[in-house]
């Protein structure tokens, strides 16, 4: 993809935390409508929609049916929490070759309100049938399959449960800021080792929350962008690579695909990590981001634990990540990375809560699944 | 009902079930490339040849890593908390899941630590692997 060609020109995110008035359907309407309205774009420009859902059956259909639109170009790749990067790079792909010209991502869960309407089970449950039925019949929490990970990591370089839980307290000093962020109160690495053990070596707060809300984001090419209000955030990197369904699948458990799609979208946008002024990575779990810092480069495999145990990742630390306090301390509606863009757009347009004095240049990198897939953003502005 | 979380036997899975019954452990091996895999595919993952076989493994191997659920709201693992989910490598070259053995004591189980595959008997079809410390079987 050449540079400065195709961008995200409008951010909408829907009321998020507790939301037992809103259904999932409205969320995402709300979501869309204030990405509209931030872009300054007609409705009638929508003409490629992205989304997915968890459960939903052709779910991008509902979509479409319930926002008013006949889209021409339409994607609803699922591979977990890392779908929305992915979406960005299908959307630049459909965009430069002229199959749509406004592009529409949009997300809503209402996970938190279906845990206690009893419409879902608090662990996302899989049927025990075809690939499932080697790992389901031993009660794999999906907190338990990242715990594993992290017991390995362990293992194999001296990672602590202290260099971990530096991760969720630098990312709640984050959200600290941010008025919106569920959790706010600052927390220690004392406060996480004393939380409770959900699955060893995972303690409660290196796990994210699980909250309702939805985002919205709209790319369109360079053309329309230099004619809307806001400042574009140029898509230049883009990739995404794969690993493995099943846990025991998954041939180095200390290492994300981001090893693999972190370069090439690098590569792709001309960039080192000296360039990088702030990043977006997903943190459902402590260990995930940890993983993610290792396979983008910004510290040697196995060397994440003493890499963020001086708070680093903090707003105001020497590599600024999650700025909106992420996944542990911001929100978490299931599958969250369209709000990894939005808070990485943010920071290129000077508006976060937690804003970083330079931002030229974000990554957004994303994890799907159970440390299955990922997804690699690099963001530009002017 | 509890049962939700047996295994749904297909025509793939069968054998490996039914000797599962039996107390043997079958993984596949693809005869073209020479190379053993787990979970069961009639085409070898790694160069999609037909010419694969089932081989019985030797059940001894060593704990890739783990995981201690103290959480889970979905019965009947919410009665067993905690308990541990364990990745096998096995002698043969490949890694399997399976739960730490409910009879042995947890901190038994560490990274590295050589164990081997016992079968415990769910219904009368079926019996699920379990994992134990190899010293304490012999």
């Amino acid at each position: 993809m050449a540079r400065k060609k195709i961008a995200i020109v409008g951010i909408g995110e829907s009321d998020f935390g507790t939301v037992p008035d809103k259904t999932v359907h409205e969320l995402h309407a709300q979501a869309a409508v204030r990405a509209l309205a931030d872009a300054g774009m007609a409705r009638d420009e929508i003409d490629g929609l992205f989304s997915c859902g968890h459960s939903d059956q052709l779910h991008v259909l509902q979509i479409a049916e319930y926002l008013g639109l006949q889209p021409r170009f339409l994607d609803s790749t699922l591979v977990g929490g890392s779908s929305w990067e992915t979406f960005v790079e299908h959307a630049v792909l459909a965009l430069a070759a002229g199959r749509c010209s406004a592009a529409l991502l949009v997300y809503a869960s209402t996970a938190k309100s279906d845990v206690a309407r009893r419409y879902r089970s608090a662990d996302a449950a899989f049927l025990p049938r075809g690939l499932n039925q080697y790992e389901v019949p031993f009660g794999p929490t999906l907190i338990s399959k990242y715990a594993m990970v992290a017991q390995r990591h362990m293992y194999q370089y001296g990672t602590t449960s202290a260099q971990l839980a530096a991760i969720a307290v630098a990312t709640r000093k984050n959200a600290s800021r941010n008025p919106n962020a569920i959790m706010r109160e600052p927390i220690t690495v004392d406060d996480v080792l004393a939380s409770r053990m959900i699955a060893d070596p995972l303690h409660l707060l290196d796990c994210c929350l699980r909250t309702d809300g939805g985002g919205a984001i709209i790319l369109t090419t360079a053309e329309r962008a230099r004619s809307l209000r806001r400042p574009p955030a140029w898509v230049i990197g883009a990739a995404s690579a794969e690993s493995h369904y099943s846990m025991a699948q998954m041939e180095d458990m200390t290492v994300s695909p981001c090893a693999r799609s972190g370069p090439e979208a690098f590569a792709e946008a001309g960039i080192a990590h000296k360039d990088v002024d702030v990043i977006q990575i997903y943190d459902a779990f402590t260990i995930m981001a940890l993983l993610t810092l290792e396979g983008l480069g910004f510290c040697a495999p196995g060397e994440g634990g003493p890499f963020v145990e001086d708070g680093k990742l903090a707003w105001d630390g020497a590599l600024p990540a999650n700025t909106d306090g992420g996944g542990l301390s911001s929100n978490h509606p299931g599958m969250r990375g369209i709000f990894l863009l939005i808070e990485a757009v943010r920071q290129l347009r000077g508006e976060s809560t937690a804003q970083v004095p330079v931002a030229k240049i974000a990554v957004c990198s994303a994890t799907g699944g159970f440390m299955s897939h990922t997804s690699t953003i690099v963001l530009a502005k002017d | 009902m509890n049962d939700w979380y047996l295994p749904m036997i297909d025509s793939e899975s069968a054998p490996f079930w039914e000797a599962a019954r039996e107390g043997r452990f079958l993984i596949m091996h693809c005869r073209a490339c020479e190379r053993a895999y787990f979970y069961p595919r009639r085409y070898c993952p790694r160069c999609w040849s037909d010419q694969t076989e089932w081989r019985e493994a030797s059940g001894r191997g060593t704990v890739h890593t783990y995981s201690i659920v103290r959480q889970n709201p979905a019965p009947p693992f919410d009665g067993w908390c905690p308990y541990a989910v364990v990745l096998v490598d096995l002698e043969e070259g490949v890694r399997v899941m399976a739960n730490w053995d409910r009879s042995a004591p947890l901190d038994g189980l560490s990274c590295g630590a050589p164990v081997r595959i016992v079968f415990e008997r769910i219904t009368e079809e079926l019996s699920l692997p379990r994992v134990r410390p190899l010293s304490t079987d012999g």
